[in-house]
Parts: structure tokens; C-alpha cells; sequence
């Protein structure tokens, strides 16, 4: 077995991280993001970078932590509306930003990892989001055309992994770990167990071993955005 | 006496057909599932990745794994069911969803939709709405009939940046329910207390009978 697991995020990012690169994350809101490789990517200094993943996390936590230190250069996401250190940067020009629609942003990574360079979809036609596309129509519906992404480096975050690489996520932290595991050339997870080999359900896999190259076992603080409650 | 949020969203609730998969927006039409009639059984979709959306959780049952579109903690049900974000949206561009109620800025009478950003200004994000309003079998707006300002959120054309063209199929307002059809808007029911005069008076597009 080629040895995939590494003792902490920082080793596991070793010779991965340069300048100017593409970086795709897993996570919805700060639910299932990847934490400790995001706190390593701060820590390596590495700028320039382009991000795509569906939101920007908060001013102090999950992606927002490589805004405050200025390290994105562009993002790519559907919803970045609780960050205003983000709505403060690129207002102000500093950042550049790319809109795609939630279902797009997730169509354009299992595309990318399937090998599929690009797809038509009506989300988005009539709309900003159209502008400067090719258009085509299909049985009198006019759809868009997007583009697969494939980026450098995908990052993250499942429940429990074996030292292959499968993954199994948990609840709604799934999200878009799935698809960004599927859309990088090399990619890293994160997982809360790291369970013996065998210990997996076959059948119960999400990530298959193929998609991932490094993993570690992190500590995670899972933090939550919005506390709602009722009374028992 | 125009409707309130609640009332608005009790009104919303009346839109849901037993039997059906709906996904909820966030805001007001979050209310909606507050209000579902008695006898009618919906399954509540999350795009993040759920089919089967609980209520909020007691405070012991609090899980971070487990949020709404809105990033909000809730629970499961025992028919609930997770999936990725690309399965999420083959169910809502595919058609598979019934009904998506969602809040807006602006409706045309066209059944043109703004409610993701105003330039300069206000720089959110659109979410999942333009797939929803996309892909969705029917869309229902639930907002306030003026904006903060007082004008007409029902217009001729819209002056935002589009979630979607010609998506909407019926508006819920504070004043009253409107159906897109052709020629503009024809008001379908009017809330208690209000006059078909007041609503012609608050609103910009065009009402057709």
C-alpha cells in the first residue's frame, strides 16, 4: 500500500503549495470545511490564489482566515454574504470575485473530475451570469455553457477515512466534499477518524480511495454558524 | 389591515400540495414550515444536501453537522435522506422538486426576479436561487409589497441584476396574492381589510383582471 497518511496538515501540504495556484474546498458555510489544511495553507504564507469553494467562511474562521491575511487573489463561490471582511475587499478592488450559481459551482467540479469539460445548463441564462457565454438551444430551451473545473490542489474534510483513502462523510457536512475530492490534481482530506483498513462498509463509501492522495487526522472545532433551538 | 410575516407565510403554507418535495428559502419563506395544513404531508428539501428537514433541535440535540440552506442547526426525520451538493441540484435543475417559495427584491410582471445583489452595494451571492427558480416545477415569491422606501417591489421591469428570466409563476405580498400572467399581474386574493384601490395605489406593474 503506497503510504497516504501524513502526521499533520502542514507535512501533507509538503512540495504542493505554490504562488498563484488553484484551490478548490470542500464545505458548506463552516459546516464539513477542511480546518486544519486551511489553517496550514495560512501558515505556509503561499498568495496569489485563486479559491473555489461555495462560500468564504467567516472573518475569523474556515476560508476567511487566507482573506484576512490577503493570501486569495480571486474567489470563486455562490454565497459569500457572511464575511465582511470579503464584501470590505472586494468592494474596494483588492479581491477579485466570480458568482456561480450554487448548483452550477458543484456541476462545474464533478465535471472537472469526470473528465467532462464543460456542460449546458438553464441556470443562470437572461442573467449576469450568461454574459460573454456560448448560448445553445436545446428543444426550444435556451441553456448556458459552463466549464469543468479541474484545480492544483482540492481540500477536504470527511468524518471517518482509512489509510487507502476512502472516506465516508457524515450528515450534511457531505456538501461539496464529494465533488471537490473528484476535481483536483492532487488531493488532500482531513478526517475526524482515522479507522483501521477494512473497518469501512464497501458499500457505504462516498469518496472512493482513488480520489484522494495525502490525508490526516485532524482536530476539529466545528464550529456553528447559526444556533437554533427549540424547546423540548 | 395588510398581513404580517407570519400571516404571509400561513398564506405561503396554503401552496403546498400533499405528497410533494418543496424546497423553502431563506427569510421569511423559512416561516412557511410553520404553517403546513393539517392532512398535508411535504417532504422539505435543503440544498445543501437533504431531503427530510426536521424542525430546529433542543439544545442537547444540537449536531454541527447538520445545518440548513440557511446555515441554521436542525434535525432529521426517519425519512430523511443526505446527499452532495451536485445530487442536490440534478434533483432541483431536474425537475424532481415541485415547489420552491423564495424571498425577493424585486418581481417584474413578466415574472422577471431580483434578490441576489445590488451593485456597489450589497455583494451576497446568489446561492441556489437561479438553479431553484431554473430548474423547479413552480416558483412562489413570498415578500413585502414596498420596499424599506416605500416603492413598489412589483414592477414593470426590474431594475436589479436577474436571478432568472420570466420564472415566476405567483407573487405573495403583504397586501395580497398576484399570478404572472399575460399582459402582468392579475391579483387572485386580496389580505383582509385591503382595497383593490390601495393595492393599484402601491403597485407598479401592470394588474390585468
Amino acid at each position: 500500500m503506497a503510504k497516504k497518511t501524513y502526521a499533520d496538515a502542514s507535512q501533507a501540504l509538503e512540495g504542493l503549495l505554490f504562488d498563484g495556484m488553484t484551490i478548490a474546498a470542500g464545505g458548506f458555510g463552516l459546516c464539513g470545511i477542511p480546518e486544519n489544511l486551511i489553517t496550514a495553507i495560512r501558515d505556509s504564507g503561499v498568495k496569489d490564489l485563486t479559491v473555489y469553494s461555495n462560500n468564504a467562511g467567516v472573518d475569523d474562521f474556515g476560508l476567511g482566515v487566507l482573506l484576512q491575511t490577503k493570501q486569495v487573489k480571486k474567489m470563486v463561490s455562490s454565497y459569500v454574504g457572511e464575511n465582511a471582511e470579503f464584501m470590505r475587499q472586494y468592494l474596494s478592488g483588492e479581491l477579485e470575485l466570480e458568482f456561480n450559481p450554487q448548483g452550477t459551482l458543484a456541476e462545474r467540479m464533478r465535471a472537472g473530475g469526470a473528465g467532462i469539460p464543460g456542460f449546458y445548463t438553464k441556470t443562470g441564462v437572461g442573467t449576469l451570469v450568461a454574459e460573454g457565454k456560448e448560448t445553445k438551444e436545446f428543444d426550444g430551451v435556451t441553456y448556458v455553457l459552463e466549464r469543468g473545473i479541474v484545480v492544483d490542489l482540492a481540500i477536504v474534510k470527511a468524518w471517518k477515512g482509512d489509510a487507502h483513502g476512502n472516506l465516508v462523510y457524515r450528515k450534511t457536512a457531505r456538501n461539496f466534499n464529494p465533488l471537490v475530492a473528484t476535481c483536483g490534481k492532487t488531493t488532500v482530506a482531513e478526517v475526524e477518524e482515522l479507522v483501521e483498513v477494512g473497518q469501512l462498509e464497501p458499500d457505504n463509501i462516498h469518496t472512493p480511495s482513488v480520489y484522494v492522495q495525502r490525508l490526516i487526522k485532524g482536530d476539529h472545532e466545528k464550529r456553528i454558524e447559526q444556533r437554533t433551538t427549540r424547546v423540548a | 389591515m395588510p398581513w404580517d410575516r407570519n400571516q404571509m407565510a400561513a398564506r405561503a403554507a396554503e401552496e403546498l400540495k400533499d405528497g410533494t418535495y418543496v424546497n423553502l428559502g431563506i427569510g421569511i419563506p423559512t416561516l412557511v414550515s410553520n404553517y403546513i395544513p393539517e392532512g398535508v404531508d411535504v417532504t422539505l428539501q435543503s440544498e445543501n444536501g437533504m431531503l427530510g428537514m426536521g424542525p430546529f433541535p433542543t439544545e442537547e440535540d444540537i449536531d454541527a453537522d447538520l445545518i440548513n440552506a440557511g446555515k441554521q442547526t436542525i434535525t432529521e426525520l426517519d425519512r430523511t435522506s443526505y446527499f452532495n451538493s451536485a445530487d442536490s441540484f440534478a434533483m432541483i435543475r431536474g425537475g424532481h422538486i415541485a415547489l420552491s417559495i423564495l424571498g425577493a427584491m424585486e418581481v417584474s410582471e413578466e415574472g422577471d426576479l431580483a434578490n441576489w445583489m445590488i451593485p456597489g452595494k450589497l455583494v451576497k451571492g446568489m446561492g441556489g436561487a437561479m438553479d431553484l427558480v431554473a430548474g423547479v416545477k413552480r416558483v412562489v415569491i413570498l415578500m413585502d409589497h414596498a420596499n424599506k422606501a416605500g416603492e413598489s417591489k412589483l414592477l414593470k421591469s426590474c431594475s436589479l441584476p436577474l436571478t432568472g428570466k420570466k420564472v415566476v409563476n405567483r407573487i405573495i405580498t403583504s397586501l395580497g396574492v398576484f399570478d404572472v400572467v399575460d399582459g402582468g399581474l392579475k391579483v387572485v386574493e386580496i389580505a383582509p381589510d385591503v382595497t383593490m384601490d390601495e393595492i393599484k395605489a402601491k403597485t407598479e406593474a401592470t394588474l390585468v383582471d
